[in-house]
């Protein structure tokens, strides 16, 4: 089935919880309400027509206004695909975990935590996975500001040749 | 001696550390381990050793600026990351690829991954305490170095890929040299297999030895050959296909747990074995069908694509790599997401470990084949 079909799907049975679907740009997508994400993904998930049996990746965008957690779908039974995605306030975005639907969302979740400062609801572990436990903020969020040192390790280095330069000069 | 045994002889559960600089879990990877003596009551991985925020870092050096950063993805199969991100900034563009230009992508990843799969099946062998079989495998994996030092002028973060083709074209005599290599590797499979694979002790050592089921498999979003070992009929290359593969003949392996249950470590070890055959057979037919032509398409150098986002998937050596590109129409992009099998792997070992032998944990990490610097990107 193509991704459009499928969103048309999703239109007939969840009606006004199927926010916006986009056709070309160049991926179509369809964006939902995050109240209602992890009923539509159970749908997905369990019916057999659609059978999407493995989240394939989750990842989050923060595109300043807003921030966005998209989810590719894929079915192995029938080999199609799906992108879905939910639109989150940018101070404290929240959205409920799909770890019950996929086991594979705990760790994309996490990562999500970590890099975007998404809070999963519902997630049975949910702590940092790449940056150290005290890190502060979320390095993919757009206004982040990388912190000149860390626990006394400079961050940032003087290019060699500024330095030589420097010496030069002397 | 006063006391009695209880007293004496400690019984409790015991918390280790397993790395993160440790022999043999495959780059800096840490592990918390609660095992009860030598059986793991859980192996709780803790990554981001390695983690360098490729993903950021494409934020701030544009399209063309990203493709040697892409390398450092996976330095053991770094032709599949070039490809992947080559591949996503054409999609978003439209550009179409010179035919000749695919044949020398297809050529390299091909080469990248039999090397790839002798280190893993090397390293394999020396962590369940064989090194003879390394040796080999190594000097196999050497020769392709070669080949593609000569064809790029790197060993292994290649850089040979551009957007819209390859950077080089293939260097004269390389053709016969890569054909001379092929000849040379299928009797040293064989080899190889008659003198690690179907060995008695390696058998034992991997058959029935945490086995993964089709649901879980894709449940956890395995992939690549971890995916197929578990029996499912999953490519890429040949269900999705990309670039020319569709001109090619070949198969695609599956387990069927002929040395003990299906999915099990041996399987998810032959199945790199039967790859590696694979491979060489799509690299005789693309070497001698090779067209003449130019090699890279035109790209403007100020490459701005228009706004939009999309997703590639390439079949890399450790499966399943996905491209998430998000284009602002700007000369940079505005999101950047790599999702590789190795960081889909590593999230289901948590569940596997419970009982399994601490020996044990070694081979599944192994036979699943993570690479650090690809779960931290």
């Amino acid at each position: 089935m193509e991704p459009l079909q499928i969103y048309e799907r999703l239109k007939e049975r969840f009606g006004e919880r199927v926010l916006e679907t986009v056709e070309k740009k160049p991926d179509p997508f369809a964006v939902v309400d995050p109240g209602a994400l992890v009923e539509i993904c159970r749908y997905l998930c369990d019916g057999p027509e659609l059978a999407m049996d493995c989240l394939s990746n989750e990842t989050g965008v923060d595109y300043k206004d807003h921030i966005e957690v998209v989810y590719h779908l894929f079915s192995y039974r029938h080999r199609h695909g799906a992108v879905l995605k939910v639109k989150l306030p940018r101070e404290n975005p929240q959205v409920a975990t799909v770890e019950g639907v996929w086991k594979s969302a705990n760790w994309m979740e996490r990562e999500i935590f970590d890099l975007v400062g998404v809070n999963f609801e519902g997630h049975s572990d949910l702590r940092r996975i790449l940056m150290p436990e005290d890190w502060p903020g979320h390095p993919l969020r757009k206004d982040f500001v990388e912190p000149q040192e860390y626990h006394g390790i400079a961050t940032v280095r003087e290019s060699p040749i500024v330095r030589l330069d420097r010496q030069k000069k002397k | 001696m006063s006391g009695t045994a209880e007293q004496t002889l400690r019984a409790e559960e015991m918390t280790l550390n397993m790395g993160p600089q440790h022999p043999s879990t495959h780059g800096v990877l840490r592990f918390v381990i609660r095992a009860d003596g030598e059986v793991l009551r859980e192996a709780v991985p803790d990554v981001g050793y390695l983690h360098r925020s490729i993903e950021k870092i494409a934020e701030k050096v544009g399209y063309h600026g990203f493709m040697p950063y892409t390398d450092r993805v996976d330095y053991v199969c770094a032709m599949f990351t070039n490809q992947g991100w080559g591949m996503a900034c054409e999609k978003l563009a439209g550009i179409e690829v010179p035919r000749r230009g695919e044949y020398c992508r297809v050529i390299a990843a091909e080469f990248n991954r039999i090397a790839s799969h002798l280190l893993t099946v090397g390293v394999l062998g020396m962590d369940i305490g064989a090194m003879t079989p390394f040796l080999h495998a190594l000097r196999e994996r050497e020769m392709i170095n070669d080949l593609i030092e000569e064809l790029c002028g790197a060993r292994l973060t290649f850089n040979y890929m551009r957007i819209g083709g390859v950077a080089w074209d293939l260097p004269p005599g390389w053709r016969e040299k890569a054909l001379a290599y092929l000849e040379h590797l299928d009797p040293i499979l064989d080899e190889y297999n008659a003198l690690i694979s179907y060995n008695k002790i390696c058998i034992q050592r991997l058959a029935n030895v945490a086995p993964i089921s089709r649901e879980d498999a894709i449940n956890y979003n395995l992939a690549g050959p971890n995916l197929r070992a578990c029996g499912v009929k999953w490519d890429v290359r040949k269900d999705l296909p990309y670039s020319v593969y569709p001109d090619f003949e070949f198969d695609v392996p599956i387990g069927h747990g002929q040395w003990g249950t299906l999915g099990d470590s041996m399987d998810r070890y032959m199945m790199r074995i039967y790859e590696m055959k694979e491979s060489a057979k799509i690299l005789r037919q693309a070497l001698t069908r090779m067209p003449d032509g130019p090699v890279l398409a035109k790209v403007v150098r100020n490459f701005r694509p228009l706004a939009g986002e999309c997703q590639v998937r390439v079949e890399s050596a450790r499966g399943d790599q996905g491209w998430y590109v998000v284009s602002d129409g700007s000369g940079y992009p505005w999101r950047v997401h790599v999702r590789t099998g190795s960081f889909a792997a590593m999230g289901i070992i948590q569940k596997l470990s419970r009982g399994l032998m601490i020996a044990d944990l070694v081979v599944l990490i192994a036979s699943l084949d993570v690479i650090a610097p690809e779960i931290d990107r």
